[in-house]
C-alpha cells in the first residue's frame, strides 16, 4: 500500500457491521442518563425551580441546577475561547442567554425516566426582552469578548478600493445575505464522565481530543494525566464537535455531584440550541473593472450574527483578498448581537460564506461586460497571492479550469434557458478555493519484530479517512502490505495531534507520521550498520545497494521487540498553528460547474450534473479524496436550495430543530457527481507534497448554482437558500 | 414580570411542565367516561420475548421503550444508531419480518414476536454479507453513523427489487440522511449489492 | 414521554371494547402518536396497539369500487394492483409520502388522523397555540407562515393538513368507514377533517373510542395523477400539492375532480373550477381561467401570496398529468 493507491478504508470492517464503538455506544457499570431542562425564553432570569414532580417519577434520582454545580477552578480563566467555544456555562447561574439553554440537568437510572423527568421539571422564569441578531445594529467586534476575532483580520485594506471601484468604467454593487444554518452531523453530540480518585475519563465524540483535555483541566484544576479522554469514532463534526460546548463540562460536573458516571445524548433538538451554527450572514460586494474584465477594486464588507456572549466571527471577506489579482482591496468584518446561540465554524468556514458573495458578484459583473464567467476569471488569475504579493506554495488552477471546462462541456453548453419539458436548464460555474491551516501534531510508529506496525496518535476519527490515511503514509515509508499496519487514535493517552478539522490532519498529522516513519526506517538502518538515508524498504526487508535484511533478522540481532520513532510537525515559530510554509502563502484551489433544471411555474430547483475539478497538493488516497469533494460539492447544493434554521422574531427561537421542518439534501437530490484532480505536488508543503482538501468541495456551489439558476430563467437570487417561494416570484 | 409578546401567553411560555401539554388531549378528543373495560388488560411493565438476529432474548420494560432503546440500552446491540428519535433520519432502521422500519418508531412491546433483524445479524461469522461487502468497495460511508442504517435499508430496497435504475434506488433509499453525503457510493453500492445477488 | 400502559387488540370487538377506557389512545403504525407522546403533544394514559388485529389490512375489490382496511401499511396500499392500475392518484400520492420505512409502518387509517406540521404546534417547549392548548392564541399569526394555509383558516388556526393520501382521496371521493359502540359512520374524506372555523382545536371529527375500519373508494380512476412539490426531491412533506381524477370522451374532458393539499385544514376540492373544466380540453388555454375560479375564495396570509401562485399552476400541471396517465 503506498501514497497515491486507491485504497478501502480501513473501517471498513467495523463501520459496515455496526462494531465502530461511537460515544454514545459506550454504556459504563452504575450511569445514570441525563437528560437537560431548556430555557423556553430567549433572554431573562430563572425565578425558580421546582423539581419535585420530576423527582416523583420512578427512577429519577437527582435534578440539579445551578446551586448544585460546583464552580469552575481559577484556572479556568486562562483558557482561550476557542477551543472552549464559550466561557458562558449554564447551570453557574440564574442568567439566561439564549433559549434552549440548560437551566437543570435530570439524573436517572433509565433514558426514558430522564426525559420525561426533564419534562416534569416547573421553571419560572422573568422573561426579558429578546434582541434578534438580524435586526441588531452591526457593529466591531470586541477583542475582549472571547478570542475569535484573534483567528483572522476583521479589516484590511489594500490600495484605495473605493476611489478604485468610483473610477471604474463598469461597477456593480450588490448585498447578499444567507441564513442561520445548522450543520446537523448525523450523530448528535453525546459524552460520557467518570470520575475515579481524583482522575476523570470521558468518551466523547470531538474533533481534537487535546482541546477536551485541555479545557477539563482548566475547569477542574487538574493535570493533563488526570483527564483521560477518548473519541475513537466520531459521527460527523462539520462544526459543532470542533470546539468544546457546556453540555462537555456540565456531563463530568454531574459525575463528580453524584459520584457515579453519567451519560448524556443531546437531542436533535437540543443540537440545534447547544452547540452553535452557521451564523446568518449579511455580504456587501463592490467591484470595479475595466473594459476587458480586469478588477480595478473589491470591497467586501460582512457582518454575522451572533451571541451575547462572545463576538463570534465568520470570517467571510478572505475570498475577497485571496482569489482574484487586484491591486485595490477593502474588507471589513462587523458583527450583530442577540440572543442566540454562539455560532461556530461549519465545513468550509469563512470561504463557504464569502465564495457565495463573491462567487454571485463575479457572475453578475460577467453579465455586465457580457463576458464569459470563466473567460473573466482567467482575465484576474492570481498568479502571486493577492493581498501580500508572495509566491503560492503551489497553485494548478489554470489547468483545473481547462480540465474542469473539457470534463463538463462548458465552452459548448446549450444555451441558458433551454427547454426540457416544462424545465428549464441553466448552466453556472465559480471558483472553489480554501486556505489552508496546520497544526501542531505528533505521532509514534512502532515497528514489530513480526513486521508488523502500528500508527499513534490522538487524532480523531471524523470520517475523513484519517486513519486509513494514516496507515497508508507508514505503510509507504516502511514498505510494509496494508493489512500489516495499524493504529492507534482518538485516545489522549496517544501522542498529541492536531485537530481534525479545517482540513489540516494529512498535512499536520500526516507529516508527523511521515517523520515517525522515517525515523523508525533510520533506527533500523543503524542498527543494520547503513545509513540511513540510503536504505530502501521492500516486502519486510530492509535494503541497500542491493543487498535485503528481513527486518525480524535485524530485530533479533539486535536483540529488540521493537523499534519505535517519534514524528513531530510544528508550525512556523512554534506556533500552534500556522497558515502554510512561511513566505510561501497555501491554498487549495478548484472550479465547479453545474447544470440545474427549474420549473418556474412550480418554483421547483434540481441539480442535474456538476464536475468540479481541483487543483489541491498530492492526492494520498484517490477514492477517499473523491468522496471528501462529492461530499462537498452536496455540501454546497443543501447550503444553495435547502438549508436554513429560522429564528422566530417573537418567541426568539429556532422555529424548527428537527430534521423534518428543516430540510438537508436526500439521496434523490444527487445525480452523478464528476470530480478530478489536477497532478500537482507541492514541494513546499513538507515531505507528502500533499494539502488538505476537505472543505474545498463546499466552497462555491452555492454561488455556481445561483449563476445557474440566473442562467436558465434571467432570476437573480441573492439571498441563500433558494427556494420555491423565491423562484416563483421571478 | 416583563413578557416578550402580548400574543404570548404566560402560562405556555413560562411553564415547562408536562402537565399543560397533557391537559390538550381532552380538548382534543371528547373523552367520555363510559363503562370503562377491564383494567387488567392494561399492563404498566410488559415482559417480553424478542427474536433478534435469530435469538431469543427476556427482557421487562415499561411500554414506552422503543424497539431502538432496547436494543441499544438494555440488549447492548449498539450498531443501530440514533440520529434524530423522530423518523426523520433513517439511522434507527432495522428488519422487522424482513421489511425495513424505523425502530425510534416502534414500541418494543409490538415488536415482540416479530422477527427482528439488525445490523449485527448481517454477517456470516467472519464473512460480511454482499451488502457490506459493496459499501466497503464503493467507499458508500465516511463517518460511517449512518451507515448502519443504510444498509439495512438497502437490504430491504434489494429485496423489494426497487433497484430498476440509479433513479429508483435514490428515491428508495432516500429514507436515510447522510450528512457526510455519501449519497453517490451509497447509490453505486446498492447498484452493485443488488447486482451480485440476482 | 410520560409513561402509560398498554394492550394489545386482538380482534375489532376487542379494540372497540378496549377503546372505551378513559384516556386512551389507538396505536396503528405508531409513526405519529410515538412522536406526538415524545413532544408532549398528547400523553395518553393507556395505549391499545392495533396491529394485531386481524382482519383489517386487506385491500379487496367491493361492488363499484375498492375497500382498503385501515390498518393495511401505505406501501401495501400504494403497490396493490387495484391501487395501482385503478387508482394511480392514489398510489402515487403515498408513495411520495415519507420515506420507504415509514410506510412500512404507517397505516392507510392512521394517516388521515396525523396532525398539522406547523413548526410552532410541533415545538418540544410548546408555544402559543390554540391547537396545542385551546385559547393560548395562534404563534404563527404574528410569527413565520410562509408555508400556511391559503383556504379557509381564520386568526385562530392559520395552519394546513400536511397528508397526501387524503388529497388523492378527497378527488376520489371516498369515504373513511368508522366503528364504535355507540354505531359506526361512513365519514365523507372531504368531510373528515375540521376547519378552524368549525373548532380551531380539532383536527379530525372523530370521537374517542371510534376505531377506522377501512377507507371505501367508488369506481376506478385509471386517468389521474398527484403531484407534490416540495423543496427537496424526497421524504419531505408537501409545500403545495394537487391530485386530479379525469373522465374523458376522446379529447375532452368530461368529468374532473381536483383536490388541492397543504393549502387548507383538509384537501381543497376545486368544485367551481370542477364545473368549468368539463367539456375542455386538458391542454387548453381556459383550463387556466377554469381554474381562477376557484381562487376567488383564495385567501393568502401574509406570508402565503405565493402559495396561491403556486397552487393555481400546480392545479393546471396535475391537469396536464392526469390526462395523459
Ligand atoms: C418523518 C416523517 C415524514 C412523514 N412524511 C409524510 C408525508 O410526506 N406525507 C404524509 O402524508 N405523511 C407523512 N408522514 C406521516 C405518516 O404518514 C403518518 O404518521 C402515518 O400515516 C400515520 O399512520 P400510523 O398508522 O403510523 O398512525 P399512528 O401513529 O399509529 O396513529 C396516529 C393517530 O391516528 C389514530 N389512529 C390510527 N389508526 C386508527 C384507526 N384505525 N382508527 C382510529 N384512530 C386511529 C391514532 O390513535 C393516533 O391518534 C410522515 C411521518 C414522519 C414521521
Ligand atoms: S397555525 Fe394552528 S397549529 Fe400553528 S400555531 Fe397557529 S393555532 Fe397552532
Ligand atoms: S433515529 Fe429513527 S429515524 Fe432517526
Ligand atoms: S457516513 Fe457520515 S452520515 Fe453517512
Amino acid at each position: 500500500m503506498a501514497i497515491g493507491d486507491i485504497i478501502t478504508r480501513v473501517d471498513a470492517p467495523t463501520k459496515t457491521t455496526g462494531q465502530a464503538i461511537y460515544a454514545n455506544d459506550v454504556n459504563l457499570r452504575g450511569q445514570l442518563y441525563a437528560a437537560f431542562v431548556g430555557a423556553t425564553v430567549p433572554s431573562g432570569r430563572i425565578v425558580s425551580i421546582d423539581p419535585a414532580a420530576a423527582l416523583a417519577i420512578p427512577g429519577v434520582v437527582r435534578v440539579l441546577t445551578e446551586a448544585d454545580m460546583p464552580r469552575p477552578a481559577p484556572s479556568f480563566a486562562d483558557l482561550y475561547v476557542p477551543p472552549l467555544a464559550t466561557r458562558h456555562i449554564p447551570l453557574q447561574g440564574l442568567e439566561i442567554a439564549h433559549e434552549g439553554e440548560p437551566v437543570a440537568m435530570v439524573l436517572a437510572e433509565t433514558l426514558e425516566a430522564a426525559e420525561a423527568g426533564a419534562r416534569a421539571v416547573d421553571v419560572v422564569y422573568d422573561a426579558a426582552a429578546f434582541t434578534d441578531p438580524a435586526l441588531a445594529e452591526p457593529v466591531d467586534p470586541d477583542p475582549g469578548r472571547g478570542d475569535y476575532s484573534f483567528l483572522d483580520i476583521a479589516e484590511f485594506e489594500k490600495g484605495d478600493a473605493a476611489a478604485a471601484i468610483a473610477a471604474a468604467p463598469v461597477r456593480i454593487a450588490r448585498t447578499y445575505t444567507q441564513p442561520s444554518r445548522h450543520s446537523n452531523p448525523m450523530e448528535p453530540c453525546a459524552v460520557i464522565a467518570e470520575w475515579s480518585g481524583g482522575r476523570v475519563t470521558i468518551h466523547d465524540t470531538i474533533q481534537h481530543v487535546a482541546a477536551l483535555q485541555g479545557v477539563i483541566t482548566g475547569v477542574f484544576g487538574l493535570e493533563m494525566d488526570q483527564v483521560h479522554v477518548r473519541s475513537i469514532h466520531c459521527g460527523g463534526g462539520f462544526g459543532p464537535k470542533g470546539f468544546i460546548w457546556p453540555h462537555q463540562i456540565l456531563v463530568p460536573m454531574a459525575a463528580r455531584v453524584v459520584g457515579r458516571p453519567v451519560k448524556l445524548a443531546l437531542t436533535r433538538a437540543e443540537m440545534y440550541a447547544l452547540v452553535g451554527m452557521q451564523p446568518h450572514m449579511v455580504q456587501e460586494v463592490e467591484l470595479g473593472a475595466d473594459e476587458n474584465g480586469r478588477l480595478l477594486g473589491i470591497s467586501h464588507i460582512a457582518s454575522n450574527e451572533t451571541g451575547v456572549t462572545e463576538d463570534y466571527i465568520e470570517f467571510s471577506t478572505v475570498p475577497s483578498r485571496t482569489y482574484y489579482a487586484c491591486d485595490a482591496i477593502y474588507n471589513r468584518q462587523y458583527i450583530r448581537r442577540g440572543n442566540v446561540t454562539l455560532p461556530t465554524y461549519q465545513r468550509s468556514p469563512a470561504e463557504g460564506p464569502g465564495s457565495w458573495a463573491l462567487g454571485s458578484a463575479m457572475d453578475e459583473l460577467a453579465r455586465e461586460l457580457d463576458m464569459d464567467p470563466l473567460d473573466l476569471r482567467l482575465a484576474n488569475y492570481a498568479d502571486v497571492e493577492p493581498s501580500s504579493g508572495e509566491p503560492w506554495s503551489s497553485k494548478m488552477l489554470r489547468e483545473a479550469y481547462e480540465m474542469g471546462a473539457e470534463r463538463f462541456g462548458w465552452r459548448n453548453r446549450p444555451a441558458g434557458g433551454t427547454r426540457d419539458g416544462h424545465w428549464r436548464l441553466g448552466y453556472g460555474m465559480a471558483d472553489s478555493s480554501q486556505g489552508t491551516q496546520r497544526y501542531g501534531s505528533s505521532a509514534r510508529v512502532r515497528l514489530r519484530a513480526d513486521g508488523t506496525a502500528v500508527v499513534e496518535s490522538s487524532f480523531s476519527d471524523i470520517g475523513t479517512g484519517s486513519a486509513t490515511v494514516m496507515r497508508q503514509i507508514a505503510a509507504d515509508i516502511l514498505g510494509l502490505d496494508e493489512s500489516a499496519v495499524s493504529s492507534r487514535e482518538g485516545d489522549s493517552v496517544l501522542p498529541e495531534a492536531g485537530p481534525t478539522w479545517a482540513s489540516a490532519t494529512v498535512i499536520s498529522t500526516g507529516t508527523a507520521v511521515h517523520r515517525a516513519a522515517t525515523e523508525v526506517r533510520g533506527r533500523l538502518a543503524r542498527l543494520a550498520g547503513w545509513p540511513a538515508d540510503a536504505v530502501g524498504v521492500e516486502n519486510g526487508a530492509l535494503t541497500h545497494e542491493g543487498e535485503a535484511r528481513p527486518i525480524r533478522d535485524i530485530l533479533a540481532e539486535a536483540g529488540v521487540s521493537e523499534v519505535s520513532g517519534d514524528g513531530t510537525f510544528t508550525p512556523n515559530g512554534g506556533e500552534f498553528s500556522d497558515a502554510g510554509p512561511e513566505g510561501f502563502p497555501s491554498r487549495v484551489f478548484g472550479v465547479i460547474f453545474v447544470e440545474v433544471a427549474v420549473d418556474p411555474e412550480l418554483g421547483l430547483l434540481r441539480l442535474r450534473r456538476a464536475t468540479g475539478v481541483y487543483s489541491a497538493g498530492r492526492i494520498i488516497n484517490p477514492r477517499t479524496a473523491r468522496s471528501q469533494m462529492t461530499g462537498g460539492i452536496i455540501w454546497g447544493w443543501g447550503m444553495a436550495a435547502m438549508e436554513q434554521s429560522r429564528l422566530d422574531p417573537v418567541l426568539g427561537r429556532w422555529l424548527s430543530k428537527d430534521l423534518a421542518g428543516v430540510a438537508i439534501p436526500t439521496n434523490a437530490d444527487i445525480p452523478e457527481l464528476d470530480v478530478a484532480f489536477v497532478d500537482e505536488f507541492d514541494e513546499r508543503s513538507g515531505p507528502l507534497g500533499a494539502k488538505g482538501i476537505g472543505e474545498l468541495g463546499a466552497t462555491g456551489v452555492a454561488a455556481a448554482v445561483a449563476n445557474a439558476v440566473y442562467d436558465a430563467i434571467g432570476l437573480r437570487v441573492r439571498e441563500l437558500p433558494i427556494t420555491p417561494e423565491k423562484i416563483l416570484a421571478g | 414580570m416583563k413578557i416578550t409578546s402580548p400574543k404570548v401567553s404566560r402560562r405556555s411560555l413560562l411553564r415547562g411542565s408536562a402537565a399543560a401539554a397533557a391537559a390538550s388531549l381532552a380538548h382534543a378528543r371528547q373523552v367520555s367516561a363510559q363503562n370503562a373495560p377491564e383494567e387488567s388488560a392494561f399492563e404498566a411493565w410488559i415482559d417480553l420475548r424478542l427474536t433478534v438476529n435469530g435469538q431469543a432474548h427476556a427482557l421487562t420494560v415499561e411500554p414506552r421503550v422503543t424497539l431502538l432503546d432496547a436494543l441499544r440500552e438494555r440488549m447492548q446491540l449498539t450498531g443501530t444508531k440514533k440520529g434524530c428519535n423522530r423518523g426523520e433520519c433513517g439511522a434507527c432502521t432495522v428488519l422487522m419480518d424482513g421489511r425495513r422500519v424505523n425502530s425510534c418508531l416502534v414500541l418494543a412491546a409490538s415488536a415482540e414476536g416479530r422477527k427482528i433483524t439488525t445490523i449485527e445479524g448481517l454477517a456470516d461469522g467472519d464473512t460480511p454479507h454482499p451488502v457490506q461487502r459493496a459499501f466497503a468497495e464503493a467507499d458508500a460511508f465516511q463517518c460511517g453513523f449512518c451507515t448502519s442504517g443504510q444498509i439495512m435499508s438497502a437490504m430491504a430496497c434489494i429485496e423489494e427489487g426497487h433497484t430498476g435504475s440509479p433513479e429508483e434506488i435514490r428515491e428508495w433509499m432516500s429514507g436515510n440522511l447522510c450528512r457526510c453525503s455519501a449519497y453517490p457510493q451509497i447509490t453505486a453500492a446498492v447498484a452493485a449489492a443488488a447486482e451480485e445477488l440476482g | 414521554m410520560r409513561d402509560f400502559s398498554y394492550a394489545r387488540a386482538g380482534s375489532r370487538a376487542e379494540a372497540l371494547d378496549l377503546g372505551q377506557a378513559d384516556d386512551a389512545a389507538f396505536l396503528a403504525g405508531g409513526t405519529e402518536l410515538i412522536n406526538w407522546m415524545r413532544i408532549g403533544i398528547n400523553a395518553p394514559a393507556r395505549v391499545i396497539d392495533l396491529a394485531r388485529v386481524e382482519g383489517l389490512d386487506a385491500v379487496e375489490e367491493i361492488e363499484g369500487g375498492v375497500r382498503i382496511g385501515a390498518l393495511a401499511r401505505l406501501n401495501d396500499v400504494a403497490q396493490n394492483p387495484l391501487i395501482a392500475e385503478g387508482y394511480p392518484v392514489l398510489s402515487h400520492a403515498i408513495l411520495r409520502a415519507a420515506s420507504a420505512q415509514i410506510r412500512n409502518l404507517a397505516t392507510i387509517g392512521g394517516n388521515p388522523v396525523q396532525r398539522v406540521r406547523c413548526p410552532y404546534f410541533r415545538a418540544n417547549e410548546g408555544a402559543p397555540c390554540n391547537k396545542r392548548e385551546p385559547g393560548s392564541g395562534c404563534a404563527a399569526l404574528n410569527g413565520i407562515h410562509d408555508r400556511h394555509a391559503i383556504f379557509g383558516w381564520t386568526e385562530d388556526c392559520v395552519a394546513v393538513h400536511p397528508a397526501d393520501p387524503p388529497v388523492a382521496l378527497a378527488a376520489l371521493d371516498a369515504v373513511i368507514v368508522t366503528d364504535h359502540p355507540e354505531g359506526g359512520r361512513l365519514i365523507p374524506v372531504r368531510e373528515f377533517h375540521v376547519l378552524p372555523s368549525q373548532n380551531p382545536a380539532w383536527h379530525d371529527v372523530l370521537r374517542a373510542g371510534e376505531l377506522i375500519v377501512g377507507i371505501e373508494l367508488p369506481a376506478p380512476a385509471p386517468r389521474s395523477a398527484y403531484l407534490k412539490i416540495r423543496e427537496r426531491e424526497s421524504y419531505e412533506y408537501a409545500t403545495v400539492s394537487a391530485a386530479a381524477a379525469l373522465e374523458m370522451d376522446g379529447g375532452v374532458i368530461r368529468r374532473a375532480r381536483v383536490a388541492l393539499g397543504s393549502v387548507a385544514m383538509r384537501p381543497w376540492r376545486l368544485v367551481a373550477a370542477e364545473a368549468r373544466l368539463a367539456g375542455l380540453a386538458p391542454d387548453a388555454p381556459e383550463v387556466a381561467d377554469a381554474i381562477d375560479a376557484s381562487f376567488a375564495e383564495a385567501r393568502p396570509l401574509s406570508g402565503t401570496e405565493w402559495k396561491v401562485r403556486l397552487a393555481r399552476n400546480a392545479a393546471r400541471r396535475v391537469i396536464e398529468l392526469a390526462a395523459e396517465a
